[in-house]
C-alpha cells in the first residue's frame, strides 16, 4: 500500500505572540473541561441537551461576533479553545474526545482522523444551508460527498514577499528553494511534509505520491540552500515579513492577506509551478457530548451573512458561494486570496499517504538541519 | 545531634507517614506513572495512526542511536555546556555581590533575581525577539547612534559612513545561546547564593591577613568552599538547556537545531510516539550520568546547613 504522508499545518497566527501563548498554553485547555458538569448548574437547551458547545479552532479564525450571535440566536454558550496546527489536534483527540463538539482539522487531517476512526459522519439533514456551499466544495476528493467534512475556508501556500526588496516578482519556488538571491532573507515553514511535497512540485512533480528517487535531490537542494534561508517559522511568517526580519516567505495566502492590509509594501504570489491546496474544514470529533448543537453551529457557520462576517474578518477565501456573494470587491478581487486561475489549475489538494511517509519526511527535515 | 533529630520522627511515625504520603502519591501519580508509562512506549511501535504496540523492541534505541541523532544530540551538549559555563561566570561574581550586600539591599537584589520568573517563558522569549530582530531595539539604537556618527563626520568633512547595516542577531546560535543563559542565569545565581551566603567569613579574614591576594583567596577559599552550590548551579542550568527545545525554535535559524526540538516534532508533526520516547530516554539517561557526576563532587556528610 502505498503510504503518503501529510499534514499541513498552517494557520492564522495573527499576532504570533497570543498565538504562541495558545500553542503552548494548548496543555491548558483540556483542563478545562474537567470542569464540565460539576462546576455549574447545566442548563438544557429546547433539544434536551445542555446550551453549550465546546468549539476546537485555529486562532484569529471566527467571526468578532459570531459565537455572541450565535448564542442570542439559540441560547447555545460556545466554549473556544486554540490550537496552533493539526498536530496538536490530533495529538489531543487521538487519546479520546476530551469533550470537544465541533473540530477544524485541515483536509488531509480529514482523512487522517476518519482513517483513526475519530470522526463521524455528519447527518445532512441537520445542515439546510449546505446548498450555501460553491458547487466544486459540495464533494472533493478527500471526503466524497462530505460525509465527514463541512469545508470553512481553503487556502494555499505561496510566496509572501516585500516588494520594494524584490527583483521582479518572485513567481516561482525557486526563490525560495534553490537560489541565492535573497541570501539571509528567506523563511521557509517549518513543516517537513510542506516542504518536501512544494519542492516535489517545483522539480515538476506532483505533491501526491512523491517517488522515492526524488528525495535525496530534495534533501540535497535543501542542504544546499541551508546557508541562505534565515529561519524555518513557526507558521508566523507573516509577522516576520511585516517586522523586516525576511523579506521573502513562504506562508499561507490568508496569513499574508492580513499583513497586506497593514502594510503596501507586501503582496502575496501563488508560483507559476502551482502549490498545495488545502482546505480547513468543521468536523464534529467522535463522542462529541452535544452532537445536535455541534450540527445548528455547523448549519449556522454556512449563512451567507454569518459566513461573510468571518470572512471579512479572517480573510480567507469562503468555499461558501452565498457568504462571496456578499462581500466587497476589496475582497473578491484579492489576488492574494483568490489567486489566478491558471495558477489554481496546476495546483492540488495533498494527500494523507499513511505514517511511514509522515517519519520518512520528518527525519529528511532533521537530516537538513543537522547538515 | 543525628539522634536528637532522627529521634522525634521515629517516634510520631504515623504523622511522619500522612505528611509524607500526599507528596509520595502526587510523586508517583504524576510523575513516575507517567514517566513509566513513556518508557514503555520507548519499547514499541506505532500501529495505524493512534495504537501503540508496546512489543519489547529495541527498534528505537537502535534508530536513536544512529550518528544523526547522536550528532544533534552532541551538539545539544555543545549548547547547554556553553551555556553552563557562561551562567556561572556571570553568576558567579553576581551572586558574590549580593552574598556583600548590605543586608537591607540584599533582599531587594534577591527579587530582581527572580523578578523574571513572574513572567512566562515564552513571553520573554518574544520580548528577547523584539531586542534582537533587525529592526528590533538593539539595532535601532545602533543605527542612531551610527547615523549621528556619520552626520558629525560629514559635518567636519571627513566624508560619510556607508548606511548602517543591521546586525543579524536573532535566527542564529548565538540568539539560542543569548536566550538559554537569559533564561538559566536565575537557576546559576540563587544555589551559588546560598552557598556562599553560608561561607565562614572569618576564613576570608584570615585567608587576606596571612597574606593571600583576592585572587588567591576567591581561588583557594571561596571556590572550594561554594563548590557544592556551584555542582547544584551547573545541574539545574545544564539539564534544563539540554532539554530546551522553546528557545532554539524561537531565536534559533535552520542550524540551531536541538534534540529537544527533534523530540517534540516525534510527539506531533511526526506522529511517532515511541521513537519521540527512546529519544527521551536517550536525553534522560545522560541526565543521570550528570547527576551521578555532580553527586561525586558534593562532599559528603553534614558539613552544609
Amino acid at each position: 500500500m502505498p503510504e503518503v504522508p501529510p499534514l499541513p499545518r498552517r494557520r492564522p497566527h495573527r499576532r504570533s505572540l497570543l498565538a504562541a501563548l495558545g500553542a503552548s498554553g494548548a496543555a491548558a485547555v483540556g483542563l478545562s473541561f474537567g470542569l464540565d458538569g460539576c462546576s455549574e448548574k447545566v442548563r438544557l437547551g429546547a433539544n434536551g441537551e445542555e446550551a453549550k458547545l465546546n468549539f476546537y479552532n485555529w486562532d484569529t479564525y471566527i467571526g468578532k461576533d459570531t459565537l455572541k450571535n450565535f448564542r442570542a440566536a439559540t441560547g447555545v454558550d460556545v466554549n473556544m479553545s486554540l490550537f496552533a496546527n493539526n498536530d496538536e489536534l490530533f495529538a489531543k483527540l487521538r487519546a479520546g474526545n476530551p469533550g470537544f463538539d465541533v473540530i477544524v482539522p485541515t483536509n488531509e487531517f480529514v482523512t487522517r482522523l476518519r482513517v483513526a476512526d475519530l470522526i463521524q459522519p455528519l447527518d445532512h439533514a441537520k445542515i439546510p444551508n449546505f446548498r450555501n456551499l460553491l458547487p466544486e466544495f459540495q464533494s472533493v476528493v478527500f471526503d466524497p460527498g462530505r460525509r465527514y467534512s463541512i469545508p470553512y475556508t481553503w487556502l494555499v501556500l505561496g510566496i509572501g514577499y516585500r516588494k520594494s526588496k524584490m527583483q521582479g516578482v518572485p513567481d516561482s519556488w525557486k526563490w525560495l528553494f534553490d537560489s541565492d538571491r535573497y541570501k539571509g532573507r528567506i523563511g521557509l515553514f517549518d513543516e517537513a511534509d510542506d516542504l518536501v511535497r512544494l519542492a516535489a512540485k517545483y522539480l515538476g512533480h506532483s505533491v501526491r505520491n512523491v517517488p522515492e528517487s526524488l528525495l535525496p535531490v530534495i534533501e540535497a537542494m535543501y542542504i544546499r540552500q541551508k546557508k541562505n534561508i534565515r529561519v524555518f517559522h513557526e507558521d508566523n511568517g507573516q509577522d516576520l515579513l511585516l517586522s523586516g526580519d525576511i523579506d521573502i516567505v513562504l506562508e499561507y495566502n490568508g496569513d499574508i492577506a492580513q499583513v497586506m492590509q497593514e502594510d503596501d509594501d507586501l503582496d502575496f504570489v501563488v508560483p507559476k509551478e502551482g502549490t498545495l491546496i488545502n482546505s480547513d474544514c468543521l468536523c464534529i470529533p467522535r463522542g462529541a457530548p452535544r452532537p445536535d448543537n455541534a450540527h445548528r453551529f455547523i448549519n449556522y457557520l454556512l449563512d451567507a451573512k454569518v459566513g461573510a462576517d468571518i470572512s471579512n474578518t479572517i480573510m480567507y477565501p469562503t468555499p461558501n458561494g452565498a457568504a462571496l456573494a456578499l462581500m466587497p470587491d476589496s475582497y473578491r478581487q484579492n489576488r492574494a486570496i483568490f489567486p489566478p486561475k491558471d495558477r489554481m489549475a496546476v495546483s492540488e489538494y495533498g494527500d494523507f499517504e499513511g505514517v511511514e511517509r509522515t517519519h520518512q519526511f520528518d527525519e529528511l527535515l532533521t537530516r537538513v538541519k543537522a547538515a | 545531634m543525628a539522634e536528637n533529630v532522627e529521634e522525634p520522627w521515629f517516634r510520631a511515625r504515623g504523622m511522619f507517614a500522612a505528611l509524607l504520603s500526599g507528596p509520595v502519591l502526587f510523586l508517583f501519580a504524576f510523575l513516575l506513572a507517567p514517566l513509566a508509562i513513556i518508557w514503555g512506549y520507548s519499547f514499541g511501535h506505532t500501529q495505524g495512526l493512534k495504537e501503540i504496540v508496546v512489543d519489547g523492541t529495541f527498534a528505537n534505541y537502535a534508530h536513536a542511536l544512529n550518528p544523526l541523532y547522536l550528532s544533534i544530540l552532541v551538539k545539544s551538549f555543545v549548547f547547554a555546556v556553553v551555556t553552563t559555563g557562561l551562567c556561572l561566570l556571570i553568576g558567579f561574581p553576581v551572586a558574590m555581590a549580593i552574598t556583600f550586600a548590605k543586608p537591607q539591599s540584599r533582599a531587594w537584589l534577591l527579587l530582581l533575581i527572580m523578578l523574571p520568573f513572574w513572567t512566562n517563558l515564552l513571553i520573554r522569549t518574544y520580548a528577547l525577539m523584539a531586542v534582537l530582530r533587525t529592526q528590533g531595539y538593539v539595532n535601532v539604537f545602533l543605527g542612531f547612534l551610527w547615523n549621528n556618527l556619520s552626520q558629525i563626520m560629514v559635518a567636519a568633512h571627513l566624508g560619510h559612513l556607508a548606511p548602517f547595516q543591521p546586525l543579524d542577531l536573532l535566527y542564529n546560535n548565538f540568539a539560542v545561546i543569548l536566550g538559554l543563559v537569559y533564561v538559566q542565569l536565575p537557576f546559576m545565581v540563587l544555589p551559588l547564593y546560598s552557598a556562599m551566603d553560608r561561607l565562614d567569613r572569618s576564613l576570608l579574614e584570615a585567608s587576606l591577613d596571612l597574606g593571600a591576594g583576592h585572587l588567591r583567596t576567591l581561588f583557594q577559599i571561596v571556590v572550594p568552599l561554594a563548590m557544592p552550590g556551584i555542582a547544584s548551579g551547573v545541574l539545574v542550568t545544564l539539564i534544563p538547556s539540554l532539554g530546551a527545545f522553546l528557545t532554539p525554535d524561537l531565536l534559533g535559524g535552520g542550524d540551531s537545531q536541538m534534540i529537544a526540538n527533534v523530540i517534540e516534532r516525534q510527539f506531533k508533526a511526526a506522529n511517532d510516539w515511541p521513537f519521540g520516547a527512546a529519544l527521551s530516554f536517550l536525553l534522560m539517561y545522560v541526565t543521570f550520568a550528570a547527576i551521578a557526576l555532580q553527586s561525586m563532587f558534593t562532599p559528603k556528610g553534614g558539613r552544609r546547613g
